[in-house]
């Protein structure tokens, strides 16, 4: 398929379907991202690429009657397996949600630390360090390094999503899972995000889901187009975006339909 | 003005005045029943009052020292059963009782929320007091507590459920467990509501006098001991106010003031707490 040759596999599904009782909202989708790029998974609402985006870290399993079938490697380990515990998975895996989620109770500090301290104690000086790297790595230490202490709810709405992409950060994941993660942020607030995507992708494999094509074409390296859960097409997203080879492919970038 | 302003106008004006007076009547209650209060009562309360025990009946003077302390052992016990009881009960209904048994806690806990408090007095009664072979201020307790659970069961649910899915989610994205989730995440954000909902809930018990009268019983005398009779104010009240003499009548006016305010503290805490949650940030 896509992976260059010198790029190392990372995280890849086989023949992968998620169901809500009976109705399947991912259709055997088999599609590989590769390490240290940002593959987009773009379509019309509706089309399972949140719900693809949430088999990747088994976040999909956790709502009710929710069930999924073929497989997720992560370095060639089945995540479905039934050696692998979800919890800790989650913790090598990354996500920032569409709407910001700090959390309400808790300062900037223990937000960032948060998915730190689940990984057990550590030394004071060691988790502040982790939080200052994380918050750097998210552009967001200059703004916040004098107010550490105070509720995360004082933050702005793009704030608060950087400080959530930190706090997803933090616990240096492998795979930074993001979705649709500027749908609730101004222009100034998504570029910023966009501009995070660059940076970050040195360190983490990221898979972004997305509404806005243009989103797609600015940060990715890998597009994804699915349409009523079955993956369409994928590929470079200069190609994709370009020439794309499937009809429906063509018709959704145009704006078309969807 | 067209006529048809003119009406509109008039409607609201009229539907505004009427919702007016129906929360005045709704406030006049508590007005009215606290001015009886300090009217007939605010005028026994002095030191002795609050520092010396009742004296027989026909001697005046005297105090409700024993009672006030007996309210306090009585119903702080019961907080402490009913308490980590309901609350557990109420997280267990919103974060894991979806299926057959949370349905099951959940109807049990309604219907012995609507259950007449004397009803739990006799079942506390039949099982503590009748085995043991006397009346104690732990039955009592165990009573208050009975009453306590179901509502601070229901409160905590609602609270917990009040919490966003999306924190929930963002909280095991990071890898918590499920349990951590539950405790860390999801009860801190709801904490503020159920204090409020415990604190409520320890205030209507406070004035509960049917399940005390065949479990704590009342004494006249200064006791600690819960494993012995014990008074409360509303058991106090009660025996005074029954009473044939002037002089229990105008202590019953006066306990039953200061139960009053002792709720009433209850409820500005309660207020308190609401507002130190809503307060922070945002």
């Amino acid at each position: 398929m896509v992976a260059a040759a010198n790029t190392r596999l990372r995280l890849e599904t086989v023949r992968l379907t998620a169901l809500f009782g009976k109705n399947p909202a991912v259709r055997e989708v088999s599609l590989l991202f590769p390490a240290h790029t940002v593959t987009a998974i773009i379509g019309p609402s509706g089309c399972g690429k949140s719900t693809l985006l949430r088999c990747l870290n088994r976040m999909h399993e956790l709502t009710p009657d929710a069930a999924v079938t073929g497989t997720v490697l992560l370095d060639d380990v089945n995540i479905y397996a039934t050696d692998v515990n979800p919890v800790e998975l989650r913790r090598r895996i990354g996500m920032v949600f569409q709407r910001p989620t700090p959390f309400p109770t808790m300062s900037i500090y223990d937000n960032v630390a948060a998915g730190l301290r689940v990984n057990g104690r550590r030394p004071r000086q060691e988790t502040d360090d982790a939080v200052e790297r994380a918050l750097r790595q998210s552009a967001l230490w200059d703004e916040v390094k004098d107010r550490l202490a105070t509720s995360a709810l004082a933050l702005s709405g793009g704030q608060q999503q950087r400080l959530c992409i930190a706090r997803a950060i933090a616990p240096q994941p492998e795979i930074l899972l993001l979705d649709e993660p500027t749908a609730s942020l101004d222009p100034a607030g998504t570029q910023r995000i966009e501009e995070l995507c660059h940076t970050l992708k040195r360190l983490y494999t990221i898979v972004i889901v997305t509404h806005n094509m243009q989103q797609a074409a600015r940060v990715s390296d890998y597009t994804a187009f699915m349409y009523l859960g079955s993956l369409i097409e994928v590929g470079r997203t200069n190609e994709i975006f370009t020439k794309p080879q499937v009809e429906q492919t063509e018709a959704y970038i145009t704006g078309r339909f969807g | 003005m067209s006529a048809g302003t003119f009406r509109r106008h008039l409607t609201s004006r009229v539907m505004t005045a009427l919702v007016v007076v129906l929360a005045f009547l709704a406030v006049l209650a508590l007005v009215l029943i606290l001015g009886d209060l300090i009217a007939k009562g605010a005028s026994s309360i002095d030191w002795a009052f609050f520092t010396k025990s009742p004296v027989p009946a026909g001697e005046s003077g005297g105090g409700v020292a024993n009672a006030i302390v007996g309210t306090f052992i009585v119903v702080g016990l019961a907080a402490l059963i009913g308490v980590p009881v309901g609350v557990g009960a109420g997280m267990y209904l919103a974060e894991y009782g979806s299926g057959r048994l949370g349905f099951l806690v959940r109807f049990v806990a309604d219907v012995l929320n609507g259950t007449p408090s004397i009803v739990i007095g006799i079942v506390a009664w039949t099982f503590l007091v009748k085995p043991t072979g006397r009346f104690s201020a732990l039955a009592g307790s165990v009573a208050l507590a009975i009453l306590m659970i179901p509502m601070l069961a229901r409160t905590t649910e609602e609270m917990v459920r009040l919490v966003p899915h999306s924190l929930r989610e963002a909280a095991l994205a990071l890898g918590y467990p499920r349990w951590r989730t539950s405790l860390k995440v999801v009860a801190r954000t709801a904490l503020g509501g159920i204090v409020t909902g415990c604190l409520v809930g320890i205030a209507r018990v406070a004035g509960e006098t049917a399940p005390l009268l065949f479990t704590a019983l009342g004494n006249l005398n200064f006791s600690t001991d819960v494993r012995h009779p014990m008074q409360t104010l509303s058991l106090q009240i009660y025996v005074y106010a029954t009473g044939p003499f002037d002089e229990w009548h105008r202590m019953a006016w006066a306990a039953a003031l200061v139960l009053m305010g002792l709720v009433l503290i209850l409820a500005l805490a309660a207020r308190w707490v609401t507002r130190q949650r809503y307060g922070s940030g945002r």
